[in-house]
């Protein structure tokens, strides 16, 4: 158990810089998920900790040690890989043995330590099989426990459940984030998959083309999006993005000429050309006279509990003004209607438009306009 | 439902179709196989006038023949020294191509080369690089005190023989170990490395156990070589020389039965090499669907 500090680290394949320049803070114990798209970084990322990769430039330590120029097996890490790397000729046990053998640990103590883990992991009828003889949730298990038998300063996960059906993963997920969380160990989690990310992690790490975009806990990373990118990948559906142009205290305008007001958000300075965020899920239905801004309805996706309004801005050029509005799921609406929407109060996110940069802090006591207080209306009845 | 079989109209064009495969099977595999068998049970006269049944007698007396029991002796060395050092040293090479990121293509194509060689230019060459009077190789050794004579020496001349039969095959073994070696994801190395294990205790405990399939089935295959394959590189170095120390079984067969014209004989020594070659193959195809799944 001990603390990993990445300071600053770049990866170049020679010419090619790849990671250029992350630095993170990973307190002991924690469970940090390192979450992006694929060729992100996020791997490679991962693999320098681990040492499977050189670090060009930068620092890594665990627990207060650099450990840029020890090889892995002197930096006292574990490491659970997607395809599991089982070792296909050793049975479970010998698969969990493997390392303290090597370690030059007593047989007696290899056995209660790998019995240990077994047990915790619900593995004990199977320690004779050969991985062959596993299912996919038990193999990704015993990758677990060869990790776990090891009591080493930090776990490394790189995307351990890509590789199972989506039901197995959903279990799978809650072990892995009880496991953590009873053995107290550092683990840093990558995955490309965003609800993974906001379920495992204390923190996440959002990384995009070789940047860390934002570190912060799964809440602020949606709260409070550091870049559009980061808005962009962290939600489902995705955070609708309108290009506007400020018109100062007025609101803000539309491509297609309409000016919208957000309250509880302070606007910028007029000019700016900015991008307005709001999630799907902040859209709300209001009557005609208090909306905010207007969806024409081109597809409806019924999910059960809610109901998904794709369509776009009145007038909007094409892909220009595309908006989607999560709706309850007991309202009714068609293709063609025109929905009045209004943006629950804070909840627009305002971004430069040349940068992606998050502009302005959500501010309820400036500006905040109260005469529209939020009405429910008939058409969300 | 659904049969891939081909339904023909007529009864007998299948046959005919046939015919040319198992016509070429017939008279350049079993009529030669069934001629041998047959001849192993016959006596003839020097003079070819007169031949007559003679059961087992060829049989006995090969096997009381102590040129014969030495025949075997050396086959067993040569065939275990071949798969040896061209298992070893093609093992090597393939680790160490697995190993270099840019020049790979290019070492791999370079050590296949050999595999394109003649035997007999093979051991040609191998004569003339250890010729006691004018070969490279007994100079060289000759200056660290070592006397090089394969026409006297047993020892010698058995060691040529190895070192010209391996040659080739090596490159045969290289490239099976070299597709074995890429076939083991490069992340169960990376997890061992994890693990703690270094590069040799990877290479013991992780890689080696995974290469046993191919390994297997090179070492039958390369036992199958030695014995079977080797008759033009013992004919252009040795010819079976000095003093038997060579004469391997395929060798003898020749030997017995075109020089000396002992036919009899040698037709036995050629069934004794099916018996072996059949036992070979069955061990190879029972084993290798055992271990291949792991």
């Amino acid at each position: 158990m001990s603390a990993i500090n990445i300071r600053n680290v770049r990866k170049s394949y020679g010419s090619v810089e790849v990671i250029h320049g992350v630095s993170i803070d990973i307190a002991d114990g924690e469970f940090i998920v390192i979450v992006g798209p694929s060729g992100c970084g996020k791997s490679t990322l991962l693999r320098m900790v681990a040492g499977l990769e050189t670090i060009t430039s930068g620092e890594i330590e665990i627990g207060g040690r650099v450990v840029n120029r020890l090889e892995p097996r002197e930096r006292d890490i574990a490491m659970v890989f997607q395809n599991y790397a089982l070792y296909p000729h050793m049975t479970v046990y010998d698969n969990m043995a493997y390392g303290l053998k090597i370690a030059g640990l007593s047989k007696a103590d290899i056995k209660t330590r790998v019995a240990k883990a077994a047990e915790m992991l619900q593995l004990t009828p199977y320690l004779d099989r050969k991985p062959r003889a596993l299912s996919g949730g038990q193999r990704q298990r015993v990758a677990m426990g060869r990790a776990l038998v090891r009591d080493p300063a930090a776990f490394l996960l790189d995307e351990p459940l890509s590789n199972l059906d989506a039901k197995l993963r959903v279990q799978m997920r809650l072990e892995i984030k009880q496991l953590q969380r009873s053995v107290g160990t550092t683990a840093l989690y990558v995955t490309h998959d965003q609800v993974e990310a906001m379920t495992l992690a204390d923190r996440l790490v959002v990384m995009h083309d070789g940047v860390a975009e934002q570190i912060d806990t799964p809440m602020a990373v949606y709260s409070r999006p550091a870049t559009t990118y980061v808005a962009g990948f962290i939600g489902s559906p995705a955070m609708n993005m309108l290009p506007a142009e400020s018109a100062g205290n007025r609101g803000l305008t539309l491509t297609n000429g309409a000016v919208v007001k957000p309250r509880g958000t302070r606007l910028p300075e007029a000019g700016r050309k900015v991008i307005l965020g709001v999630r799907p899920e902040h859209l709300v239905l209001v009557a005609p006279g208090n909306a905010d801004l207007e969806l024409d309805v081109i597809a409806i996706e019924t999910l059960g509990a809610d109901t998904l309004a794709h369509g776009k801005l009145p007038g909007a050029a094409n892909g220009d003004g595309d908006l989607v509005a999560r709706l309850p799921g007991s309202v009714s609406v068609k293709p063609g209607d025109r929905l009045p929407l209004a943006i629950g109060p804070g909840m627009a996110h305002l971004f430069d438009a040349g940068t992606g940069a998050r502009l302005e802090e959500v501010d309820l006591t400036v500006d905040a306009p109260t005469t529209r207080t939020r009405k429910k209306t008939a058409a969300e009845a | 439902m659904q049969n891939k079989r081909t339904i023909f109209g007529n009864r007998v064009l299948p046959y005919w179709l046939l015919l040319p495969q198992l016509a070429i099977t017939f008279i350049f595999f079993l009529w030669p196989a069934a001629q041998a068998v047959r001849q192993s049970f016959l006596r003839e006269d020097p003079f070819g006038l007169k031949t007559s049944f003679v059961w087992f007698q060829n049989y006995e007396r090969l096997f009381a023949d102590p040129l014969y029991l030495n025949s075997l002796k050396v086959t067993a060395v040569f065939a275990l020294g071949v798969a040896a050092l061209s298992l070893v040293t093609a093992l090597v090479l393939a680790l160490a191509v697995e190993r270099t990121v840019r020049t790979s293509r290019a070492y791999t194509t370079l050590l296949v080369w050999p595999y394109a060689v003649a035997p007999a230019v093979v051991g040609i060459m191998w004569w003339f690089l250890f010729n006691p009077t004018i070969g490279i190789l007994p100079y060289v050794l000759s200056m660290v005190g070592y006397r090089w004579n394969h026409v006297v020496s047993h020892t010698d001349a058995m060691i040529l023989v190895i070192i010209a039969a391996s040659w080739k095959q090596i490159s045969y073994n290289f490239l099976f170990f070299l597709a074995g070696l890429s076939a083991i994801p490069h992340s169960l190395i990376e997890a061992a490395a994890i693990d703690g294990a270094g590069p040799a205790k990877r290479f013991f405990t992780i890689v080696f156990p995974m290469l046993s399939p191919t390994t297997f089935f090179l070492l039958v295959v390369n036992i199958v070589y030695a014995m079977f394959d080797t008759f033009g590189v013992i004919h252009a170095t040795t010819e079976g020389g000095p003093a038997q120390a060579t004469n391997i079984l395929v060798y003898k067969v020749f030997e017995d039965g075109f020089i000396g014209l002992n036919l009899g004989s040698s037709a036995a020594q050629s069934v004794v090499l099916m018996i072996i070659v059949i036992a070979l193959t069955v061990i190879q195809f029972r084993w290798i669907e055992r271990r291949v799944q792991y």
